[in-house]
């Protein structure tokens, strides 16, 4: 006993600095923003003490403009967009590379470098990229466009309230899309080879060999996939904030908390974070139950 | 699975585990081998020109002058090269350029090491429920960090850090422990042996010195792959920074976001300024970056 309590002591202090500061500056905090939400505080208004959930209901029904029902909105048309088109070039790049190509690394390195440029800087290029007129005067994307031949693919991208959000996507797909290839890879590579031989030695064809051998294989890659950019999608604000600026036409919950606290009103910041934070957790939870559960079975 | 993300993090450039075989080879007969694969080259170096046309479009705009700037002919080379938006975009950015390194170093390091000793805990000392203490620790790597920021404000201005370089390195390695964690936690796993630690505490040696001598020698891959993320991510960060800093004392994304987000932005310095921003990022990542992609890979959330 003695000796066992020696062992996990030292561990304890080590980890306790830690788990200190996660205590105070995460669960912490965050009981403070839920503290927050639930009183009236505004810096231009005497403060009113707690009014309840009334800043969580009043998003749904006396928002200005349903700003914070069309800031959802917007994050759902980008989330599809988005995890849609990372998921399906990033699974083609990895079916491309898998099997050993020459020059992969090259491949492989060229379609991940976008992760090392921040959204800033590529909010910059893409902004200018989408920023072009149309018709005879088309530039950036639409000159790509007419050039080969799609014109009727011109838009006029983040500044059209059909496509804005959709738009949006683009730059992000673009950033990310190696990453989930990554993900993919890695998965390819955890096949036993075994398994792919003996399908071939069964003569399955190659398009048989995907579907109903490696595919079914990469079902957890797949899941912790469309968790990761799913979470990436719900937090993402430096993108938009740096293509279009804080525009109503393409604002997510993640920029509606900004510019809620810019005109001071902490507590309705508060609210919306909180439930962005609840949207988060119930994509998050079940997941880190479930990894924890597989691991400590295996 | 986290096990084998994290294998393929510490060996990150191994070669393929399959290459086609014979039988392979004769079911894409059909279809005619060489053809699809001239396809396949076809479509793999179709995305690559797809994927660095922004960053062509960058470096070209930023040797532009302001009259040759315009909607039309962005894909066009400069008729005249010139320096002036450079020079620009330095005068605006250098200095936060700088500061920015005074950023990301120290949190890189501090982070990678409290990461390195929570990890080599969390693993291979038998603990207590451990699991417990991972999870509550792991958590902190998803949450938006909306929903702690606002009295992230108060509590930074009640401890009295001034705003800017300082609070970030601080908020950075708080937040980055999580991730640091995780990568150090999945590495020990996979490259220590259980036994090495027991033969160490056999011998005697105790917490601190087992780490010392026996794990921190076998760290170094683990440390590559946190300093790059770490890093990277401090370098990159908007979020904190526009919450805990200004364009005065702040890092190098508030300056280019100042640069580029006016009303009538000068697009060339803009270019020139986004380039500046990602220079040490793509340095690192170029230096690096094999063991960036494994990286990516292991921080993958146990796969």
């Amino acid at each position: 006993m003695r000796h066992r309590m020696r062992r996990w002591a030292p561990a304890l202090i080590v980890l306790s600095p830690s788990l200190l500061l996660l205590a105070v500056f995460v669960y912490g905090l965050i009981g403070w923003t839920v503290n927050l939400s639930l009183q009236d505080k505004h810096n231009a208004r005497p403060a009113a003490g707690y009014v309840g959930p009334d800043n969580y209901t009043n998003l749904f029904t006396d928002d200005i403009n349903d700003r914070f029902v069309h800031s959802l909105k917007n994050l759902g048309i980008f989330t599809v967009v988005f995890i849609g088109g990372a998921m399906l070039l990033g699974v083609l790049w990895a079916v491309l590379l898998e099997r050993g190509v020459r020059g992969e690394g090259f491949f492989r390195a060229v379609y991940l470098f976008p992760m090392a440029v921040s959204f800033v800087a590529s909010g910059v290029v893409w902004r200018w990229l989408m920023n072009a007129g149309t018709g005879d005067n088309a530039g950036g994307l639409n000159a790509v466009f007419n050039g080969l031949g799609l014109g009727f693919l011109e838009n006029r991208w983040w500044t059209d309230p059909d496509w804005g959000m959709a738009a949006m996507a683009v730059p992000a797909i673009w950033q990310l899309a190696g990453y989930v290839m990554a993900l993919f890879l890695a998965g390819f590579r955890g096949i036993p080879t075994e398994l792919r031989e003996a399908a071939l030695m069964d003569g399955c064809s190659t398009f048989q060999l995907y579907r109903h051998v490696l595919f079914p294989q990469l079902t957890p890659v797949a899941l912790s996939a469309l968790i990761i950019t799913g979470h990436m999608s719900m937090k993402m604000f430096d993108l938009i904030m740096s293509v279009s600026g804080p525009q109503y036409l393409t604002e997510v919950p993640a920029v509606y908390v900004w510019q809620t606290l810019l005109t001071n009103d902490q507590a309705k910041a508060a609210a919306i974070s909180i439930l962005l934070l609840i949207a988060v957790a119930l994509v998050i939870v079940p997941y880190l139950i479930h990894v924890n559960r597989v691991e400590k079975r295996s | 699975m986290s096990t084998e993300l994290t294998a393929a993090a510490s060996r990150p450039d191994t070669t393929p585990a399959t290459r086609p075989t014979r039988r392979d080879h004769r079911s894409a007969a059909r279809v005619g081998a060489a053809a699809a694969r001239t396809l396949r080259y076809a479509v793999l170096v179709g995305f690559v020109v797809v994927v660095l046309m922004p960053m062509y479009v960058l470096v070209v705009t930023s040797f532009k002058s302001g009259s040759e700037i315009g909607v039309t002919g962005q894909w066009n080379l400069p008729e005249h090269w010139t320096l002036a938006s450079w020079t620009k975009a330095w005068d605006r950015l250098g200095e936060s350029f700088f500061r920015t390194f005074s950023l990301a170093i120290p949190v890189a390091v501090v982070s990678s090491f409290i990461g390195a000793a929570n990890g080599f805990v969390l693993s291979r000392w038998r603990l207590p429920a451990a699991d417990v203490f991972f999870t509550l620790i792991l958590f902190g790597m998803f949450i938006p960090y909306q929903a702690v920021m606002i009295p992230l404000g108060e509590v930074v201005s009640w401890l009295g850090v001034p705003k800017g370089i300082w609070t970030l390195i601080l908020v950075h390695i708080i937040y980055g422990i999580p991730i640091c964690t995780l990568i150090f936690r999945n590495y020990y796993a996979t490259t220590v042996p259980l036994e090495l630690i027991e033969a160490s505490s056999i011998d005697g040696a105790g917490l601190v010195r087992t780490f010392r001598s026996v794990i921190l020698p076998l760290s170094i891959p683990g440390f590559v792959v946190t300093i790059i993320w770490q890093f990277t991510s401090a370098w990159n960060d908007y979020l904190f920074a526009i919450f805990l800093s200004n364009t005065r004392n702040g890092p190098i994304t508030i300056a280019l976001n100042a640069l580029a987000g006016a009303q009538s932005p000068d697009y060339a310095a803009s270019m020139a300024g986004a380039l500046i921003t990602s220079l040490p990022t793509l340095v690192v990542y170029i230096l690096l970056g094999r063991w960036f992609i494994g990286g990516l890979m292991a921080g993958s959330v146990k796969g």
